[in-house]
């Protein structure tokens, strides 16, 4: 006879084990590793929850403390590396193999440890495909996760940083595995249940709040005259060209001085309400003007992000919020509409090679994915048109019926051609190759690849890659924004020329774009006490953004 | 520190009357110009001094393109350089040239 | 030499904060009437940092001259933070030295000084301390022949070090909240004490213990300026107007000043607890107030008003 529930008593006999160090469902921190040691099993698959910006913490120092000798060959499948923890577990033994997403602060000590073999690399994700996989072949065992507050029956509020843990725990605890919470207080009535508390094992009141990073807020006081021209370029020669309304932005300087400057020079070109009305985006502080100033109509969130709380309480018709008032976000939804519903993701990367590929991976750091290239790719499942999409497949295809012909999502490269300390940008061959070989990982870690991108923007000009029709024409279009660069100094000028006549190559003149008006005069805030200010005092940063 | 200097022949001299002008400031990844209107009126000087090294070519083209854009004859311009992007050069030697047309 | 001015732009509407030393003069002063003393030109450049393989500035990071402030002469002295923290280093030194001594012969309505610096700058620190206290000692002597001694303090990189000590030599001082005042900067406390006793990078308990408000507050600073040109240039003239005498009265008045300032605050942890102490009814709104609430608040404040310096 089959045993059809093998696996379903695996979760009741883990959570008998655990209950022994446990009230009902709540242990105190001090006994977490106790917990951990209980529960867990050789080779389990695990999911310690952590992104980009909130921390499961206390329970990742509890799994670095459990005991190699009880808890060893685990197999972590985790949306983040940020923490030392996520690492130390590799050194101890008590983890072997990891499926991961991004991986920001431990980009280069992940590198080292991949070259040095400590760790067995399945794959590097974007978050919505390791989402994917969870639900597929990488379903967690026990999931470790982060919420804001729990009742005693388990019921749990995760508050603004929601982000992955409805997703994480879908996967788990439909699935016989055990689910563990660490709350920042143990409360008798939750806010609003953001999850049920029957999904919820057990519940570790943490010995501190969990930690989040302040990813996206971007000092205003930092923007520079080179970024405010490529924003310009970027609002007038692609926003109000293609009309672009719904939109994702990475989180990099440029794409922040776009958002200063919708309610000053998009304001002049008269765009207000033409473009950037929908967003998928995180609470980025300067947003808020844009919002002040009438151009926002909705925000749905990734994640929070620190010190936006009240001004979002104050916000509803924009953000979305549960009845208690605050944020509720969810990265699986929000990566899914920027997937679907964007007409348009505009971010930055470190390096672009001649055929519009692109990566984040240096020699000796491997930061990840993230969510990037998810938001910058092209979706052949998308059937509803809009007049972004379809100018920019018009563009793209330009001859055959045009009832069967496919819109294009706008994916634009926003970059400087020079990094940190004259780095270039442009680049013949890709760091991430090297890294491949040296690792030998099967795919290169490419963040986006070269035919989903439609526009570079750099500082001497736009180029629109979905007008070219070969592959020289595509070269020679890049190399014609790559300034002076060996890249853009190896260019056929000739070529560039005609190109720049056919509006694949446009300069900030032939934008009527004079580079000497870009002033910081023009940024809607100049600090971020100019943000608070906007926000009527509502913006509360964290004390490491605050000159006052 | 690394001295470059690089000499043009211009079709016509800078337009405006002001002898000097200087923008920008010596500070990490910007620089300074100093803009004279010292030489013959289809000469073009161009000095600088670079904490960073190795960059000659890429200088040479920034000023070549600045040279061919502006015109700038008459005019002997001397950098400080903090370690500049060349863009960031391009964008203060079109500024100081437009201080001179004032 | 013409100086550049973001274009469309009203330039005494600047924030003092982003403007370079050259836009802060030119915009302060009486349109036009700034005639520079050394300008670029004459190239009068540190002789020290090519040793070290330094970039140099032209003006080696002060702009020093003549100008008109409302009809009255002024001599000005301005630094830039930006080249090298807007430290003092020989020519440096000597251009402020030398603007101060040129003022005991040509006698103006005053002389401004616009710190914006974190001390001596450590390849020329010989020279870098000798120009401190030869600054030092030339204001007193200016003050002491009638001539008023203004320090305006708005940049970012504050009046640090010796900076802090000649600021502290001057008649009067205005200040913005971006503005800080102080001997040891911020990560100069946190080496030598520890981040329990200081965390530098906690920049709004930097800016409470040294920042603008605070000087405001206690008294170390006599006007608190909003952050742009125009709101600096009235507090200069206001405070060329009430400058005290520099005699014995002034100068024991000064010293109690002082001696009840330890009394009084002497065991606070937290620049909130010495504001609740003077009677400031929500000290930890004060850091978000706005120019007009806190010029409010300073009103109803006794330690900021006194006639000591």
């Amino acid at each position: 006879m089959t045993d059809w529930r093998s696996e379903a008593r695996l979760p009741d006999e883990r959570i008998a084990a655990g209950r022994a160090y446990a009230d009902g469902k709540v242990v105190p921190a001090t006994r977490a590793v106790a917990l951990l040691e209980a529960v867990l099993r050789p080779g389990d698959r695990v999911c310690l929850e952590g992104d980009n910006q909130k921390q499961a913490d206390c329970l990742a120092r509890a799994l670095a403390a459990c005991d190699p000798g009880k808890v060893h060959d685990l197999h972590m499948v985790q949306s983040g590396i940020v923490l030392p923890e996520h690492l130390d577990v590799f050194e101890t033994g008590i983890a072997r193999r990891l499926d991961y997403s991004y991986s920001g602060p431990q980009g280069g000590r992940i590198a080292r440890m991949l070259y040095g073999g400590q760790i067995a690399l399945g794959a590097v994700h974007t978050y919505l495909e390791l989402f994917a996989r969870y639900f597929m072949d990488l379903t967690p065992n026990v999931a470790l996760i982060a919420g804001v507050s729990a009742d005693r029956e388990g019921n749990l509020y995760t508050g603004p940083n929601t982000e992955d843990t409805p997703t994480v725990v879908e996967a788990t605890a439909f699935k016989n595995g055990v689910v563990i919470a660490q709350v920042n207080e143990i409360v008798e009535r939750v806010p609003r249940v953001d999850i049920p508390g029957d999904r919820i094992d057990f519940v570790v009141a943490a010995d501190k709040p969990f930690y989040v990073e302040p990813l996206f807020t971007r000092d205003p006081a930092a923007m520079t005259e080179t970024q405010v021209l490529m924003a310009m370029m970027a609002i007038k020669g692609i926003y109000a060209e293609y009309g672009i309304r719904r939109l994702n932005h990475g989180i990099g300087f440029g794409t922040a001085a776009i958002e200063l400057l919708l309610p000053t020079y998009g304001e002049r070109l008269g765009l207000k309400g033409r473009i950037a009305t929908h967003w998928a985006l995180n609470p980025h502080p300067t947003l808020i003007p844009a919002i002040e100033a009438g151009w926002v109509q909705q925000v749905h969130c990734f994640g929070s992000e620190v010190g936006m709380d009240r001004y979002i309480r104050e916000r509803p018709d924009v953000f979305f919020t549960g009845r208690d008032g605050s944020l509720r976000s969810n990265r699986a939804f929000c990566q899914t509409a920027g997937l679907y519903a964007c007409d348009l993701f505009i971010g930055s990367t470190l390096q672009i090679d001649l055929a519009g590929h692109s990566s984040t991976v240096t020699r000796d750091r491997v930061a990840g994915f993230g969510g990037a290239p998810n938001m910058g790719s092209d979706p052949h499942g998308r059937r509803h048109p809009s007049d972004t999409w379809m100018k920019a497949g018009h563009e793209a295809q330009g001859v055959g019926d045009p009832m069967l012909m496919r819109g294009r999502k706008l994916v634009v490269q926003l970059v400087e051609t020079f990094g940190d300390k004259l780095v270039p940008t442009f680049v013949e061959r890709l760091d991430a190759l090297e890294l491949a070989r040296k690792t030998g990982l099967e795919l290169a870690p490419v963040m986006i690849y070269g035919d989903d991108v439609t526009h570079i923007v750099t500082e001497e000009g736009i180029a629109n890659l979905l007008l070219c029709r070969d592959a020289d024409e595509r070269e020679q279009a890049i190399r014609g924004v790559a300034g002076y660069t060996e890249i853009g100094r190896g260019r056929d000028r000739a070529k560039v020329e005609e190109l720049r006549a056919r509006g694949i190559v446009r300069r900030p003149e032939d934008l009527g774009i004079e580079p000497l008006d870009a002033d910081r005069a023009l940024l809607a805030a100049k600090s971020i006490k100019d943000l608070v200010h906007w926000s009527g005092g509502l913006y509360e940063p964290p004390a490491k953004f605050r000159n006052w | 520190m690394e001295s470059l200097t690089f000499r043009h022949t211009t079709e016509k001299p800078l337009g405006g009357t002001a002898p000097s002008a200087i923008t920008g400031v010596v500070a990490s990844g910007n620089l300074e110009i100093l803009l004279e209107r010292v030489l013959p009126p289809d000469a073009c000087e161009v000095a600088i001094e670079t904490p960073i090294a190795g960059y000659g070519p890429v200088w040479e083209a920034v000023v070549a393109d600045f040279v061919a854009r502006a015109q700038p004859g008459g005019l002997r311009i001397s950098i400080n350089d903090g370690g500049a992007r060349p863009d960031t050069v391009s964008l203060r030697l079109l500024q100081g040239a437009r201080l001179m047309e004032a | 030499m013409a100086a550049p001015m973001a274009a469309g732009t009203d330039p005494r509407a600047l924030s003092w904060y982003e403007a370079t030393a050259r836009q802060r003069v030119a915009a302060l002063a009486d349109p036009g009437t700034f005639h520079e003393f050394l300008p670029p030109t004459e190239r009068r450049m540190s002789p020290h940092l090519p040793l070290f393989d330094l970039p140099r500035a032209f003006d080696d990071g002060i702009v020093v001259g003549r100008a008109r402030l409302d009809g009255k002469p002024v001599l000005v002295a301005a630094q830039e933070g930006r080249f090298m923290g807007g430290a003092f280093g020989e020519v440096h030194g000597a251009k402020l030295i030398g603007l101060l001594r040129a003022a005991r012969d040509l006698r103006p309505a005053a002389v401004l000084i616009l710190f914006d610096t974190g001390g001596v700058r450590l390849q020329e620190a010989n020279a870098g301390e000798t120009a401190i206290a030869e600054a030092m000692r030339a204001i007193a002597e200016l003050r002491a022949a009638g001539v008023p001694v203004i320090g305006l303090i708005g940049g970012r990189a504050g009046a640090y070090g010796g900076g802090g000590l000649i600021a502290g030599a001057c008649s009067r001082l205005a200040v913005s909240e971006g503005g800080r005042i102080s001997v040891s900067g911020p990560e100069v406390i946190e080496t030598n004490q520890g981040a329990e006793e200081f965390d530098s990078r906690d920049r709004a308990l930097v800016w409470r213990t040294m920042g603008g408000k605070h000087r405001r507050l206690i008294g170390g600073a006599d006007a608190f300026a909003a952050d742009t040109v125009a709101a600096f240039r009235a507090a200069a003239l206001d405070l060329i107007g009430r400058a005290p005498a520099f005699d014995l009265a002034t100068l024991e008045a000064e010293q109690a000043r002082l001696e009840a300032r330890i009394a009084r605050f002497g065991d606070c942890r937290d620049a909130t607890e010495i504001w609740a102490r003077m009677g400031v009814n929500d000290p930890d709104a004060v850091p978000a107030m706005t120019t007009a609430s806190f010029d409010e608040t300073v009103a109803r404040v006794a330690e900021a008003h006194h006639d000591a310096r």
